[in-house]
């Protein structure tokens, strides 16, 4: 009994050795962080017991960061889905071209983020950029997009969105393929033979599985989004698009206070963590495999 | 209740015909079984009744009425699939009302939650649960409404979506190989339910199998497809006694009927046997034939193999100038005969059946003697 026991740990130690290295000892090691005041560099720290955490209940840019975070998540994980899965059942549903649209809805995930940014920001720009161009066109004046509070969150929503939803189509495209062809005909000679009544009675159930995983794989995306903010909008206008990831950066490496910005760390890996959980939890009851 | 006619029904995918002009009808409250081998049209043709799919030619009519273009849920027929086709994340209960919930609710007092407020709705719902519950007790399965598909046997599934399919009473029911997904012991049990409920609901039934077995027992009429053309429709008994055609006579039966080409027939079979002028092929079932004495025989060989089965003894005999093999059904009483043995084999003239070079039946009572 013994023997197997360190046999099985055995074979699991390069396993259990890269999960170490990688991953719990990074993690205990900003844990450990962020009950200090480390700066990056500096020799010697003290311990502040909790004190970094209350700071951060105090820090009003931090709560608008962590706010804006969150409506970032309630923008981008509703749109992705909902443009996945209708690009998804459009391609599914025609012969034609189907390999070209596929690759070109697929392109933005692959296409490095801040590259893409720095072309949105192009696009974005108040004078030069196509958007405004476009909305003079019609006669409207268009706005300033990166540079007003009210819209500047909602543009990067809106590339974020761009970015992922190729990815969600692809995993629903798979979820369709494998939706048996006879239910969609027992449930036309059942009488759902509209689009919604199609929808609601064979293929959101028949993707549970596969929309459990993309909202899931969506929303740890989007609450890790950085690259564009900092390509963009540097968290401004006002901080109005300061994010948890972002604001994270930017107070361990910009103002080197480690601890502190591990102590946010602490946070982002609770929210992510109880997010994951919750999702899996509720919508596993939801879930049918077969 | 209804009569279905099909009138010259062709469908080709691309440059292959499956369907090349097939016509029959169906009467009101009859069971109609359609055999043949796979893709010999068959399932195409239940497609093309329950509208799932369109003809490129000929019409479907049902009760006198031509359905072309008419919707699958407004031509009143129900199917059963093969594979269940039931919805995994409903009840067995909601599996079953789906039809009636789809009829006889609106769209919006189908709305998720909301529908379930407006006073109607809860009449219908409660009316709808009246009919399931009716239904499931005629499948003896009340007991497993509340259980979803995949917590219930194969042959469990099979009757949540017979229930299905009952449930909204319609005029005729389609069965695409129901029972192909069984094993054998439930497969002969849902069979007779299956007979069972057709005597009880009166209804035309159209089923579709592969198993020539299940197309004997079940069927009133049993209409015989290969490659797309229907080949030939009688009573089972009919079938197996009178086939128009070799490949219908072979199809039917087990084991197969034996076939003897003529020209490999020794020339002293003419002496027993007058031959038709065209016939190339006979046939006679295995019951048909008795084992003689060798070389006094219409046809001679050795016995090759013999199966025991308890009731039946099948003997295989290999004919001599490798006119191939042959099985004759003797009785358990009878002579037995060491594997080896030279023996003769007799055919009554009566059983013989006689078919030409493109396995056509020969009927006409002319013959002609061989000269020896």
């Amino acid at each position: 009994m013994k023997r197997h026991k360190l046999r099985g740990w055995i074979y699991s130690a390069p396993a259990v050795l890269a999960m170490c290295v990688l991953f719990l000892g990074p993690v205990l090691a900003v844990l450990f962080f962020s009950l200090t005041d480390w700066q990056l560099g500096q020799k010697s720290f003290s311990f502040l017991g909790l004190g970094n955490f209350e700071a951060l209940l105090a820090d009003k840019v931090f709560l608008k960061s962590l706010r804006n975070t969150f409506v970032y998540v309630l923008l981008v994980v509703p749109g992705t889905v909902a443009l996945g899965l209708f690009v998804a059942v459009l391609l599914e549903s025609s012969e034609e071209l189907k390999g070209i649209y596929r690759t070109a809805h697929f392109v933005p995930v692959m296409a490095a983020t801040s590259a893409m940014a720095i072309v949105w920001g192009t696009m974005l720009n108040p004078s030069i950029g196509m958007i405004n161009r476009v909305f003079h066109w019609f006669g409207y004046s268009g706005a300033n997009w990166l540079r007003d509070e009210s819209t500047a969150l909602l543009a990067l929503a809106l590339i974020g969105v761009w970015q992922g939803f190729g990815y969600a189509m692809v995993l629903f495209i798979s979820g369709l393929k494998a939706i048996p062809q006879q239910l969609y005909e027992a449930a036309e000679i059942d009488g759902a033979d509209s689009a919604v009544d199609r929808l609601r009675l064979v293929v959101l159930p028949m993707l549970g599985p596969v929309m459990m995983f993309v909202v899931i794989i969506i929303a740890v995306r989007a609450f890790s989004v950085f690259d564009t903010i900092h390509v963009l909008t540097e968290g401004g206008p006002n901080y109005g698009t300061d994010a948890l990831l972002y604001r994270l950066y930017v107070e361990s490496f910009n103002f080197l206070r480690t601890g502190y910005g591990g102590a946010m760390a602490v946070v982002f890996l609770i929210v992510v963590a109880m997010l994951t959980l919750v999702q899996a939890r509720v919508i596993d009851k939801r879930v049918h495999y077969t | 209740m209804a009569s279905v006619e099909l009138r010259n029904i062709k469908k080709h995918y691309g440059k292959t015909s499956v369907l090349k002009g097939v016509s029959l009808s169906v009467q009101d409250g009859e069971f109609l079984t359609l055999v043949g081998p796979s893709g010999c049209g068959k399932s195409t043709l239940l497609r093309i009744i329950a509208g799932l799919e369109d003809a490129d030619g000929g019409e479907v009519r049902i009760n006198g009425k031509n359905v072309a273009g008419v919707r699958p849920k407004d031509r009143n027929v129900a199917k059963v699939f093969q594979s269940y086709a039931l919805y995994p994340h409903l009840t067995a209960f909601d599996n079953i009302a789906t039809p009636l919930r789809m009829r006889w609710l609106t769209s919006i007092q189908r709305f998720p939650l909301l529908g379930r407020l407006l006073p109607e709705t809860r009449r219908i719902e409660r009316d709808i649960r009246g009919e399931v519950e009716q239904v499931a007790a005629m499948l003896r399965m009340s007991a497993l409404l509340d259980r979803k598909p995949g917590q219930l046997s194969g042959g469990q599934r099979q009757r949540v979506a017979l229930g299905r399919a009952m449930v909204r009473h319609p005029a005729v029911f389609l069965m695409d190989e129901p029972l192909s997904n069984l094993d054998a012991r439930h497969r002969v049990q849902m069979r007779a339910e299956i007979m069972g409920l057709h005597r009880q609901l009166g209804t035309t039934f159209i089923y579709v199998t592969h198993d020539q077995a299940e197309a004997m027992t079940m069927s009133d009429r049993v209409a015989v497809m290969m490659e797309g053309e229907l080949m030939q429709i009688s009573e089972p008994e009919q079938l197996y006694i009178d086939p128009d055609d070799l490949r219908v006579a072979e199809m039917i039966g087990t084991p197969q009927i034996n076939v003897v080409a003529i020209e490999k027939m020794a020339q002293h079979a003419g002496l027993y046997l007058a031959f038709p002028p065209d016939a190339a092929t006979m046939a006679f079932r295995p019951e048909c034939a008795t084992i003689g004495k060798p070389l006094d025989a219409m046809l001679n060989g050795i016995v090759s193999m013999t199966e025991h089965l308890g009731a039946d003894i099948f003997v295989h005999i290999k004919l001599d100038d490798d006119a191939g093999t042959v099985i004759v059904r003797t009785k358990p009483d009878a002579a037995r005969h060491e594997d080896g043995a030279p023996v003769g084999v007799n055919v009554d003239r009566h059983n013989v059946l006689w078919f030409d070079a493109d396995r056509k039946r020969i009927r006409r009572q002319a013959v002609k003697k061989i000269a020896a």
